[in-house]
């Protein structure tokens, strides 16, 4: 079984700031983590890895520092690493993003499914792993819970919905998008921390993986960002409590001072 | 303050703090309340290699020295040392295969405790067999092929949960400190068994039972090293095993001084918070000079060890002893500085200071660990 896993590298949700002057993510000094849907995607493919054989590549689209989180995945159990990075790729949206892993899974070579996280924690949009299914004209499913039973002709999984959960079953190839209800990431194990020091990361550039200019990066991109912003700050708030008479007389109270 | 780890042992830091922070600490008050062992995180530790770590790498291991497993046990013991105690006792049951064992019984033991996939116990302790390890009463009797082994040992941490024991057996009582033996002893070994869990003060997530044989018949080759030479085993184990100890010391310190500051940061009596009163300040600030001094004294004995395996009975002592009554002074002090909060279940403290108190009995009680400093010092001087 050759599974890829698609990763990304996502500023800590716990220490996300814009910068009050331009409205953008403010990137310095906040940590870097792996997408922790992504985390249960490494997970998952390993776990499969484990029980039916085969490799587990992860892929990434990102900046140099991207190789922390790839490294990461390695000392989780993942085989190889493959970082696709190129100031061409800047500004990228969710579209050009799927165009480029694709070709990157392309250049890879054969595999039978792909996991990705359900969606990444700053941009929210759930948009990438069925666009990479696009992309490559395979059926995708999403909001994985389970996978009930693995084996080298096909998957019986659940598939997570409002009000329960489809079963389902599929061939290969297919791309599976997971929830974090599939697992729990393990610990990376002391070994696996030294093997992800010494594994060597291919780095691949949008000319390695034969990309199209005129696809990739801010030009590649039907979205563009034309305003970011935070909500604006909710007012003074207060719960008024008592009986509705009590209530009543507290409000008129308040809105006395505005008279 | 910084000790320049090395890249590797980060490393062990690291994955050593995850499974606290992630596994242990959410997990710790129920293990206590309900004085349940905690296999599921013992087997995570033992898939990221934290069982490996004093195993060498033939064996399944990473090759580790005393330090790095006092790094490891440092970390576990700042979240609940009754998981950490469960730990440290499967690499206290293996030390005598690592010391004296065979080719082939290191080959059959070691990889399997390595994976975290069976656990060791080490069987001492006796009813009359305490700080006296000359009292044990277990006998061993070489029959044909086989050794009949008879006695009960008592408090043995992980009895019941262990697949793995190496147990002291007298072979020869006219040979009086030459006369024991050790021997392996596996779970479901024929005349074998364990008795019900031991109620305890602290460290209630680790299982601690009596081992009971009765015409218990084990083949020959079970025996460890050669006959005789059991006490010399077990004290070069202990000898080994307790730096491991003092780190639990340190984790519980670092644990009560990281609680006790930031309550007292928060805790407002007076108009302030508490931080602010001297008379805080002051137990806080002998909180974390007394953690600093123990923590330097840990990590340069347990490097003192791993470069000189020949020479560490006395520095062993010394820093089991510095560490762990520190550990029951600063916890007791974390109780103090969180007054009423600090005595509830609620917090973390109170369960802190009564697993403190073991360290100071365990492994040698520290009185026993003064008796071999003293002895060494009298050695060293009568050379002089």
């Amino acid at each position: 079984m050759k599974i890829v896993v698609c990763i990304k590298q996502v500023p800590d949700a716990k220490d996300v700031r814009l910068d009050p002057v331009t409205n953008t993510l403010a990137r310095e000094g906040v940590q870097s983590i792996m997408n922790p849907y992504d985390q249960h995607a490494v997970e998952e493919a390993v776990r499969l890895k484990e029980e039916l054989g085969g490799t587990v590549t992860v892929l990434s689209m990102g900046p140099p520092q991207a190789e922390d989180v790839l490294r990461q995945a390695i000392s989780c159990g993942a085989d190889n690493a493959v970082l696709v990075s190129d100031r061409a790729f800047a500004g990228a949206d969710t579209w050009a993003t799927s165009y480029t892993l694709a070709k990157a899974v392309q250049k890879i070579g054969d595999f039978d499914l792909i996991l990705c996280g359900k969606q990444a924690i700053d941009g929210d949009t759930a948009q990438v792993g069925p666009g990479l299914a696009i992309q490559l004209d395979i059926p995708f499913v999403t909001c994985i819970q389970k996978i009930r039973e693995a084996t080298d002709k096909e998957l019986v999984m659940e598939r997570m919905m409002d009000d329960g959960y489809d079963v389902l079953a599929a061939g290969y190839p297919i791309l599976l998008t997971v929830v974090k209800d599939i697992n729990n990431p393990r610990v990376p194990s002391l070994k696996g921390k030294m093997r992800a020091k010494k594994t060597e990361i291919l780095v691949l550039s949008a000319a390695d993986v034969g990309a199209d200019p005129a696809k990739i990066g801010l030009a590649g991109s039907p979205t563009q960002v034309v305003n970011v912003f935070p909500p604006p700050p909710r007012g003074e708030r207060a719960l008024l409590t008592g009986s509705i008479d009590e209530q009543v007389e507290q409000l008129v109270e308040k809105l006395a001072v505005y008279l | 303050m910084d000790y320049f780890l090395t890249e590797e042992q980060s490393m062990i830091v690291e994955i050593a703090k995850q499974i606290t922070d992630e596994q242990i600490i959410p997990k710790r008050a129920e293990l206590d309340e309900k004085d349940e062992f905690p296999r599921e995180i013992l087997e995570n530790m033992g898939k990221a290699d934290l069982f490996g770590v004093p195993i060498p790498e033939e064996y399944g291991g990473f090759g580790g020295g005393c330090f790095d497993i006092v790094l490891a046990l440092e970390q576990l013991g700042r979240g609940c040392i009754g998981v950490a105690t469960a730990f440290a006792a499967s690499a206290l049951g293996i030390y005598p295969i690592l010391i004296a064992g065979s080719e082939e019984m290191k080959q059959k033991y070691l990889p399997a405790v390595a994976a975290g996939k069976k656990f060791a116990a080490f069987g001492l302790t006796e009813a009359n067999a305490g700080s006296d390890a000359s009292g044990i009463q277990t006998t061993a009797v070489l029959d044909g092929d086989e050794w009949v082994v008879n006695g009960t040992k008592q408090w043995i941490t992980n009895g019941g949960e262990a697949q793995i024991y190496t147990v002291i057996a007298i072979t020869d009582r006219s040979k009086g400190a030459r006369g024991a033996s050790i021997f392996v002893v596996e779970e479901g070994d024929p005349g074998f068994s364990c008795g019900p869990k031991e109620k305890k003060m602290g460290i209630r997530a680790s299982s601690t039972t009596e081992l009971i044989f009765k015409d218990c018949r084990i083949p020959k080759e079970r025996l460890v090293g050669r006959k005789g030479t059991g006490f010399i085993t077990v004290m070069k184990t202990l000898d080994s095993s307790r730096p491991g100890i003092a780190a639990l010391g340190l984790g519980i310190g670092q644990a009560c001084i990281d609680e006790a500051t930031t309550y007292a940061k928060q805790r407002i009596q007076f108009k302030k918070p508490i931080i602010g009163f001297q008379a805080v300040q002051h137990i806080l600030a002998d909180m974390a000079i007394q953690l600093e001094a123990s923590r330097a004294l840990v990590y340069a004995s347990a490097k003192h060890i791993d470069a000189h395996p020949k020479d560490m009975s006395k520095v062993s002592s010394m820093c089991k002893v510095m560490a762990t009554d520190m550990a029951m002074k600063v916890s007791t002090d974390a109780v103090q500085v969180m007054g009423g909060y600090g005595y509830m279940r609620e917090y973390p403290v109170e369960k802190m200071m009564r697993d403190a108190k073991i360290l100071q009995i365990y492994e040698g009680t520290n009185q026993v660990q003064r008796n071999v400093i003293g002895q060494e010092l009298n050695k060293e001087y009568s050379r002089k």
